[in-house]
Parts: structure tokens; sequence; C-alpha cells
């Protein structure tokens, strides 16, 4: 068994679907990586890239949260909101942020702390996901 | 006899609502598309939580959610899906007859039955009819948020978690083509076990769960039926918008037929006035 099958969806929409040699995503409890025949696991997801390895072509998705779900020759991603890295945009992640720390540090009484909390974590993931992507272009 | 001037108001009016139901039948044809593609976009989704859930359901875990408990049903909510606006047929009306014919049902064998609402239609019904309502969202638009429907389902899961619940059911209509619309109850709460699950207890297996098995289940199931409700409002919407369609189409082509109808009527009438008008000429005319 050298590659396994790769789903990812989203709540409103199908964002991949095919086979990989090897996948890498940040669940709840720290970086994993999943090659073909893992035994069955089921994890959180946390803000993060979801990288799928084929061969030599490596795809990039941006998750903000979810679950995973690995059985040897399947692998499960439900993603909240799940976006193709590449059509990430990196103006709208920094903003994104900004605003998240804003709300943050102007935390009075009417925003939600643990939502602008979160809210920063998502876009801060954003911007690393952009980042990494444009270091090896 | 019916005056000239009486029918021609009655044709007038009844050219104008003409225009509005044409016009409502034009704007239900053109969402049409937008929210089945909303219904088609959603259902990767339920369909991949689904197999998540049966092959949890399969496992054998150390741990066995509330949800999937079978207790005796003593109280049973409805989670109903109606729609936000009327003019759409029976849509909303064959839905809620079916639940109520339950609830009569419920109450002969002592069930306690509580609702929670989606919509406007359904809330102003199930407010008449009087009865408990745990809790309501409305006006979720065409393009309706998960997010507005996390508190309704929250308020129905920890009624069930804390034992007030024992069976949950979402009723909604289900979108089989343009003309048909089938509604339909399923059961939420217990979770069924999957049709699989005798066959593979000889699979003796169990997830490695990160962090651990109570967190995560009760995260996934919780939104394993988060996703059936939103499901269930986008097929919903795809729903009214094609009952819409049809209902408006019926209406216009009435008032088409009525029109016809009417304008005969009119013309006899005209023609009845003139023949007696002549008619009391020449007899005049004879007199002198």
């Amino acid at each position: 068994m050298s590659e396994f099958k790769v789903s990812i969806v989203s709540s409103n929409e199908e964002i991949f679907s095919g086979t990989a040699d090897m996948l890498y995503a940040t669940g709840s409890l720290g970086e994993i990586g999943i090659a073909p025949g893992h035994s069955p696991l089921l994890t959180g997801l946390m803000p993060g890239p979801v990288r799928v390895c084929n061969e030599d072509k490596e795809e990039t998705f941006f998750c903000s949260g979810g679950f995973i779900e690995v059985q040897p020759d399947v692998v499960t991603v439900l993603s909240d909101v799940a976006e193709r890295a590449d059509s990430m945009d990196e103006a709208k992640a920094i903003a994104a942020k900004e605003q998240a720390e804003k709300d943050l540090a102007d935390n009075k009484d009417n925003v939600d702390f643990a939502k602008a909390a979160s809210q920063l974590a998502e876009a801060a993931a954003r911007l690393k996901t952009i980042q990494k992507l444009r270091k090896k272009i | 006899m019916a005056n000239t001037k009486e029918v021609r108001k009655q044709i007038s009016s009844i050219k104008s609502t003409r225009k509005i139901t044409s016009a409502l039948e034009m704007v239900a044809a053109s969402k049409i598309k937008k929210t089945q593609d909303l219904m088609f976009g959603g259902r990767p989704y339920s369909e991949k939580v689904k197999e998540v859930i049966e092959h949890i359901a399969s496992s054998s875990s150390e741990y066995s959610h509330p949800f999937y408990e079978e207790r005796k049903n003593k109280s049973t909510c409805y989670i109903v899906v109606g729609s936000d606006k009327g003019l759409c047929g029976g849509l909303n009306i064959n839905l809620f007859k079916k639940i109520v014919a339950e609830a009569a049902e419920n109450q002969k064998n002592d069930v306690e039955t509580s609702f929670a609402l989606i919509g406007v239609k359904a809330v102003t019904f199930f407010g008449n009819l009087g009865g408990k309502v745990l809790g309501q969202a409305t006006k979720l638009g065409d393009k309706p948020n998960p997010e507005d429907l996390i508190g309704l389902t929250k308020i129905v899961l920890d009624e069930q978690k804390k034992g007030n619940i024992d069976r949950v059911v979402l009723c909604s209509n289900k979108f089989v083509n343009t003309m048909t619309q089938q509604p339909t109850l399923q059961q939420l709460i217990p979770l069924s076990h999957g049709e699989n699950a005798e066959s593979q207890t000889s699979m003796q297996w169990d997830y490695i769960y990160e962090p651990e098995a109570k967190v995560l289940l009760d995260g996934l199931l919780t939104r394993y039926i988060e996703s059936l409700i939103f499901q269930a409002v986008l097929e919903n919407n795809a729903c009214e918008q094609a009952a819409k369609m049809i209902a408006m189409k019926n209406a216009t082509e009435n008032a088409g037929d009525l029109i016809k109808e009417l304008e005969l009527l009119y013309n006899n009438v005209r023609q009845a006035a003139i023949t007696q008008e002549l008619s009391e000429i020449v007899g005049g005319a004879a007199a002198v």
C-alpha cells in the first residue's frame, strides 16, 4: 500500500478528493504526518495548513479547524472552512490578523475575548501558510 | 345584470395581481439555481461526516456517547424546518400536518412533545398551535449561515444530555425535483449504530484518540447533527423556491383564465346595453 485516498471537505463544498502518499496536518496536539497504513486515528484540527503530497507534487490547503479521521487507506478532513492556499491573499490575511489583534487589544466589554483570540490564531495560521508557500516558490 | 364599469374594474384588479404573481414566479425561478447550488455544495460534507460517524459506530470504543443511548421515549423534540415566506403552495402545511399527526399520536402514548423551530412560518404555525418551544431561528435568508443554527442546536442537545428529551426528530422537506418535494421526518437521536455494526464485531478495533475520546466524539457528533440540520435548511430553501415557482405559475395561469372569462362577460354586458338602447330609440321613434 503506497498511497491512500484523501478527501477534504468544508461545510459548503468539496475541496479536494484524490490520492496521496503522505499528508501533513496540524492536529490539536501538534503537527501530524500520515503515511499509508496509519492506524485509525481521530483528532481535532487546529487552524493551519494541510499538505497533501503525491510523489513529487504537493498541494497545500488552509483549514481553520475541524476534525481529521484516519483509516489505513482513507483520510477524511472535515474542515470548518478550507481553501486552497494558492488562492489565499496575503493582504487579506494581514488585515484579518490586524483586525483580530485590535479586537483583542480593546477588549473592553463588547468583544468576546475567546472569539477574538481564536480569530487571531486563525489569522496568524493563515499568514504562516502563505509565507511557507512563498518560501517554496 | 352587472354593469360594464364594475366588470372593467374587476378585470384591471386581476391584471395587476397577475403582474405580481408573474414577477414572483420569475424571482423564484432565478433563485432556484442558486439555492440548488448551495444544497449540492453542502452534500459532500454531510456525506463525509456521515461516513466518519458510521466508522465510529462500528468501532469498539471504550466510551459510549449519550447520543447513542436508547432510552424509553418519554419526551420527543421536533426540529421543524419551515420557510420564512409564504406563497409557496402547500409546502409548509404538508410538513406541519405530518408533525401534528405525530404529536397527536404522542399525546395518546403520554409522550411529551416540544419543538425547535426554524423559519417564520414554522414559528407562527406552532406558536398558534400551542406547545413547548425550546428555541427558534428565523430570517436565515437565501444564504444561511451555519452559525445561525448553532444556538438552536445547542439548546436541543443540552436538553437531551440532561435527560429532558429522549428522542430528537428533524422535520423538513426533501428536494426530489422541481415538481416534487417530500416532507420527511428523520430521527437524529438516538443515533443508529449503522447496519454493518453487527457484522464487524468480530474485528475489534478502535481509534487512537487525540486528545481523548469524550471531547472528540462530543465535538464530532455535535458537528454531525449541526451539519444535518444545516443541510436540511439548505434543502428546504431549494424546495421553497421550487414550490414557489410552481405555485406562482399556477396563480398566473389562473389569473389569465379569469381575465378571459371576465372579458367575455364584459362584452356580453356591453352588447346587451347597446341592444337595449337601440330598441329604446326604435320604440321611441315608432311612438312619434
